[in-house]
């Protein structure tokens, strides 16, 4: 449980950051909640680490044109508990709030648990409900991807040798729009077995708008699709909530370990959605 | 071998700088280097809280911190929860409620029931349970530790 | 030198909530535990383990280690072959026990057995120089499952013998036969007991160090059995036992897993004596979850015969326990508690159990708290709801029915055990009046009416402790304790159990303040250092009080005789005249008084004693109990469960426990806490998973879950007092009761909340997917 050794910079701009990322041997260090275990155990073994906690500019939640930008240096307290976001983004607050535990919360940031990209992570579950989009920044420019197409596959991400995560963008939430994040979690690590998040607004008894994602259920955090489209449009009741939240796994390869067999998960997963659905009506 | 680092940061109220290998946590350098013991490695991966400590302001397990990454901070350790002789209302509140019993576990909660006081001193149960589940306990069922955490918030209350 | 005093009365301190004199040094991080020692010029020490469950070592290379700056010594198995075997305790005529040797030899027989040790000047080395150990293993083929390993044709663990059989032990009482042709209805269930990690937050650690000159080994470890622990390194290391100092520095959580010898304890001090260096080793957590032996480790198959009206005639079981690959220091002993404690509380007839030790490809079993109450208390409170459940009686009312009234006490048991003291009904009666039983009763009506799972789970639970009477135990039964009232007045206590946790620095101070009259603060209480106090067995088997407390309670009389006979003395009239109380001699003869301090003094200074006189105020005694002691209890839960993720809310815990009579109440309720956490746990969320390659699944705590706070609910705790007859103070123990009483409680309350489904009986943990796999079975069919 002793990381072999590796050199350690802690620059205080980006372009530093970025020039000593040149070197491939080298990791960025965002918190290191999830990074350092991996270290102790020698599964990564990084000549150098970037520390990107002195960069004044990656530690931030801002709202500019309907659009809230938070530096990835942020902590899940600093978003559980922004008034910012509180006011115009509550589902992502709320999720924050149910990342891990105290701890974590204080040390993890936003843009290291994205760019980890764990398959039971809480954050991608609200993000991919919110479409939100991140920012990458290289030495040769900068382009801001869809969540979405950032998450490959279980801990594999687009990102390219030499890119940061600097931002996760967000929209204000619209208004009359409310929102849930139901989960069960693993009771050791305090992962998400399966995290339901859900955005639902209601017009005249009809769902007028809505986003279901999913976390812990696959090998990538996913929108239910088909959930979505079974309630657009049509009664925002327990019967459709129920009926829709079915289809809440479906075409999906539904993990399974020694945590919860794949027809748990999927079980779950239908279950965590009507209730996420239903406390968001609830709550509208 | 990589470098040593000189950091300089501050614990306890005392400004101090140490040399360290990049790849030692700070609950090492804590222990092994500066002399700080009572902060206790449980599991060396996060999972145990009995290596807790007041990272500016905050707490983290200082097993999944790095010492360089102290460098300027303000950090807190059991030992800097009395005063003196003068025992922190948690500290006393856990002596009359007998809320331990091997006490390996023991500074990580007195120092992440510290830091919940400071900043809500009438949590409910249910906060206080959730505030408190990184820190492991093999002894005690919690059932004192909880009851000892709304003691000391009553007797802040009054102090104030 | 007679002075007046007129002495403060000092209150009683037995049986009053003290606060632990043990915790400022806790609460303010300045204890010192194991891994908080640090000596001059020590090294530190990793271990090389098998990443195989079955292996043969072909060749093991460690020049690279060696090559690396800082390293000392690098040791295989043929390094250490002079160092003595791992021991164990097992008796049974069959009992094999394979060579156990601190480093694996030609062969590797679980995941994580040692294979090389590394020392080095700091601990960063040598985990790099152990990355540089190059160890060419050729895997073999192996039995990872314990029923598996004794089927016909199994792979043989170890080749040297025919099949994967450590030991046998078979028990029988009455006429088990004819009870079963006499039964009206026989019950039966096959019932897993996980593995369990013990799991304890310190982990296990060594410092060794040798003195050259005087040629003395000191060992300091994180252990509950300093002596024993001292005995058996003098032999494993040749050397004579007053070479050998071992020091239980603050020991941070047993549970059983530091009741035991360890071959990291022989390897640090064989370490030390060749380098003639200090030497340091503590176990990651990673090793402590994958090699500490776990616990429990059952596959139980039972049978039970009654009566339709509920009588209890007959039992049959059969355990099958699986102790992994080699034997620790009471592996083979643990189960057979099982098979004793098997008839519970009730008055069974006749029994037949039998029991099988397996050989597989795991880490070693040995004892974790309860150590084999656990799992008999666990099977037979499930197999009494079963049968309620089948005869549609209320759990309550059969268990009722089969206690033995308070009167037949002492109350032989079907095992042939002497139960001590008890009055089960009444405790019984005081936890359902305090869960208000026929209101839950209703509750539960309601709730059902309704579709929801609601589950009221009883446990009436006994237990066998306060080891024990020599000739039933393997390595003393007794106690030792010392107590010297020094020149100043002020006393220390020498006593040879070796509390971690258990807060006995306190209760013996609370027996030794009432002894003497005098206060706490004056008292010290001396343990775990084997050049301070007498031999001693150690803490484990919730000895602690009844056997060392009555050690004490036996010194300090003695001392109060003794100080007695001088202040008679001092004071010129006969030793019958003087009375003693709160700390003051007086006598009414002459209207003079003395403390317990101006005697102390003369008896140091001699120089109005009689001739013939012993000097000094002091005395040592030994106590050997004439049985065990037998607690006993009543739990009950009340819970409901999630029809939909299979979660379960535990609403009510209900523990009314009789641990004889109660020297600290706040000691006793923390004891009884804790140890339902450690009834919950193995109840909804620990066990380690084993595949069939025996790599083990679950072994850092991101994987093995045990009880936080968010996960435990406040516990109801009462008592009643029903002291032990077979020691002086009148108590039983408590360190294990909460553990053995609590996990069938939480089991029968979930059981009882599916049954309606028709689900008779579910294995634990219980985890949510296992209730919801459960539910879905049942959903289907």
């Amino acid at each position: 449980m002793i990381p072999a050794s590796f050199d350690y910079s802690a620059p205080e701009t980006l372009s530093e950051a970025l020039q000593l990322l040149g070197d491939e041997e080298a990791k960025v260090l965002a918190g290191g909640q999830s990074l350092i275990p991996m270290l102790k155990l020698r599964l990564a073994q990084p000549a150098r680490l970037v520390d990107l906690d002195r960069i004044p500019d990656l530690n931030f939640i801002a709202e500019d044109n309907g659009t809230i930008r938070i530096g990835a240096m942020t902590t899940h307290h600093q978003v559980e508990s922004s008034d910012l976001l509180a006011e115009n983004c509550p589902l992502l607050a709320k999720t924050a709030a149910h990342i891990g535990d105290v701890q974590v919360r204080n040390r993890g940031t936003i843009g290291g648990s994205v760019a980890h990209a764990d398959p039971a992570a809480d954050y991608p579950a609200a993000l991919l409900a919110l479409e939100a989009q991140v920012k990458l920044v290289s030495a040769s420019g900068e382009r801001v991807v869809a969540l979405d197409e950032f998450l490959v596959d279980a801990l594999t991400t687009s990102l390219e040798d030499g890119e940061i995560l600097t931002e996760v963008h967000v929209p204000v939430e619209q208004a009359g729009v409310a929102t849930a994040y139901r989960t069960l979690i693993q009771p050791a690590s305090g992962f998400a077995i399966v995290g339901a998040a859900v955005r639902l607004g209601v017009s005249n008894g009809n769902v007028s708008f809505v986003r279901v994602a999913l976390t812990g259920v696959g090998s990538k955090p996913y929108r239910a699709s088909a959930v979505e489209q079974a309630l657009e449009g049509g009664p925002a009741n327990a019967e459709a909530f129920a009926a829709a939240a079915a289809h809440a796994a479906e075409d999906v390869d539904v993990l399974s370990d020694i945590h919860a067999s794949a027809a748990y998960r999927a079980s779950l997963a239908a279950v965590q959605t009507r209730r996420a659905l239903e406390d968001a009506a609830g709550s509208a | 071998m990589p470098r040593r680092v000189h950091v300089q940061t501050t614990i306890n109220g005392e400004e101090i700088d140490f040399l360290c290998e990049p790849r030692q946590s700070l609950l090492e350098v804590l222990r092994d280097v500066l002399g700080l013991t009572g902060t206790k490695e449980g599991c060396n991966d996060g999972n145990c809280g009995a290596c807790t400590v007041i990272f500016d302001g905050r707490i983290v397990t200082a097993c999944l911190v790095l010492a360089v990454e102290a460098e300027g901070k303000q950090i807190t350790t059991v030992e800097g929860i009395a005063v003196g002789r003068e025992l922190h209302p948690i500290q006393q509140c856990f002596l009359e409620g007998a809320a331990l019993q091997c006490g390996v576990c023991t500074p990580g909660f007195i120092v992440a029931a510290k830091s919940l006081l400071d900043q809500d001193n009438n949590p409910s149960e249910d906060k206080i349970r959730l505030w408190l589940a990184n820190n492991l306990c093999r002894c005690t069922g919690y059932d004192k530790i909880v009851r000892s955490v709304q003691a000391a918030a009553e007797r802040m209350q009054e102090a104030r | 030198m007679a002075t007046t005093t007129t002495a403060p009365k000092l209150k009683t301190h037995v049986g009053e909530r003290i606060r632990r004199t043990e915790d400022p040094r806790l609460i303010t991080g300045t204890a010192c535990y194991l891994d908080d020692i640090t000596r001059p010029g020590m090294l530190h020490a990793a271990v090389l383990r098998s990443p195989y469950a079955a292996a043969r070592i072909n060749s093991i290379s460690i020049e690279d280690a060696l090559a690396l700056p800082g390293v000392k010594a690098v040791y295989v198995g043929k390094d250490v072959e002079s160092v003595g075997g791992v021991p164990c305790a097992g008796s049974m005529p069959d009992l094999r026990i394979p060579n156990h040797k601190i480093l694996a030899g030609d062969r590797v027989y679980y995941v994580g057995h040692p294979v090389a040790a590394v020392v080095a000047t700091d601990k960063y080395i040598a985990a790099d120089a152990i990355e540089r150990i190059e160890v060419d293993y050729e895997p073999t083929e192996l039995v990872s499952d314990p029923e598996e390993a004794l089927q016909e044709g199994a792979v043989k663990v170890h080749p040297e013998y025919p099949d994967n059989v450590a030991f046998t032990f078979s028990q029988e009482g009455g006429d088990v036969e004819e009870a079963f042709r006499q039964a009206d209805v026989i019950v039966k269930e096959k019932i897993l007991v996980p593995r369990l990690a013990p799991l304890p937050i310190e982990t296990r650690g060594v410092v060794a160090e040798y003195d050259e000159g005087a040629q003395e080994l000191t060992i300091y470890s994180s252990t509950q059995i300093p002596h024993l622990l001292r005995t058996q390194l003098a032999l494993q290391l040749n050397l004579p036992e007053h070479h050998v100092r071992v020091i239980a520095p603050e020991v941070g959580g047993g549970f059983g897993s530091k009741c035991n010898v360890w071959a990291e304890e022989a390897l640090a001090a064989f370490v030390a004596m060749e380098l003639k260096q200090p030497v340091k080793w503590v176990e990651s957590r990673r090793e402590s979850i994958l090699v500490v032996a776990h616990g429990r480790a059952h596959v139980d198959t039972l049978e039970l015969a009654a009566k339709n009206d509920g009588t209890l005639l007959g039992l049959k079981l059969h355990i099958l326990c699986d102790i992994g690959a080699h034997h620790q220091l009471l592996t083979p002993i643990i189960p057979t508690l099982a098979v004793l404690m098997l008839p519970g509380l009730y008055k069974f007839r006749s029994f037949k159990a039998d029991l099988i030790g397996a050989f597989t490809n795991r880490a070693p079993s040995d004892l974790y708290r309860g150590a084999g109450r656990p799992e008999a208390t666990y099977v037979i409170e499930r197999m009494v709801d079963k049968l309620a459940a089948e005869i549609g009686m209320d759990p309550a009312e059969i268990r009722f029915k089969n206690f033995p009234a308070s009167t037949d006490f002492p109350f032989n048991s079907a095992t042939g055990l002497q139960y001590d003291s008890g009055d089960y009904a009444t405790a019984f009666n005081k936890a359902l009046d305090i869960v208000d039983y026929k209101a839950r009763r209703a509750e539960q009506e309601a709730a059902r009416a309704e579709g929801r799972l609601y589950g009221i789970g009883i446990s009436t639970y006994g237990e066998i402790c306060a080891f024990g009477p020599s000739p039933a135990t393997p390595a003393g039964g007794w106690e030792s304790a010392s107590v010297n009232v020094e020149a100043t007045g002020k006393v220390a206590v020498m006593t040879g159990i070796s509390p971690h946790g258990q807060g006995e620095e306190t209760s013996f101070a609370q027996l030794t303040a009432d002894a003497l009259g005098i206060p706490m603060d004056d008292i010290v209480v001396v343990h775990g250092d084997t050049a301070k106090v007498h031999y001693g067995i150690g803490t484990f088997g919730s000895r602690g009080i009844s056997i060392g407390g009555s050690a004490l309670h036996l010194a300090l009389q003695d001392v109060v005789a003794k100080a007695t006979k001088y202040a008679a003395h001092m004071m010129g009239v006969d030793a019958e005249t003087v009375t003693f109380e709160g700390g003051v001699f007086s006598s009414e003869a002459t209207d003079s008084t003395l403390t317990l301090a101006d005697v102390a003094l003369e008896a140091h200074l001699c120089r109005q004693l009689p001739p013939g006189t012993e000097p000094g105020l002091a005395a040592t005694r030994f106590f050997e109990p004439s049985n065990f002691a037998f607690p006993f209890g009543a739990h009950i839960c009340v819970t409901e469960v999630d029809k939909e993720t299979g979660e379960v809310d535990i609403q009510r815990f209900v523990a009314v426990d009789d641990c004889g009579r109660i020297i600290n109440p706040l000691l006793v309720e923390g004891q009884i806490h804790g140890g339902i956490a450690q009834g919950l746990g193995p109840a909804f969320q620990e066990g380690v998973i084993y595949d069939d390659e025996g790599q083990l699944l679950n072994g850092t705590l991101m994987d093995y879950s045990i009880p936080k706070a968010r996960n435990m609910p406040w516990i109801e705790t009462d008592r009643t007092e029903t002291p032990s007859p077979v020691n002086p103070l009148g108590t039983k123990g408590v360190g294990e009761a909460g553990t053995i009483g609590s996990l069938p409680a939480f089991v029968n309350s979930v059981v009882d909340a599916l049954s309606p489904l028709g689900i008779e009986h579910i294995d634990i943990p219980m985890t949510s997917q296992s209730i919801w796999n459960a539910i879905h079975e049942r959903s289907r069919t």
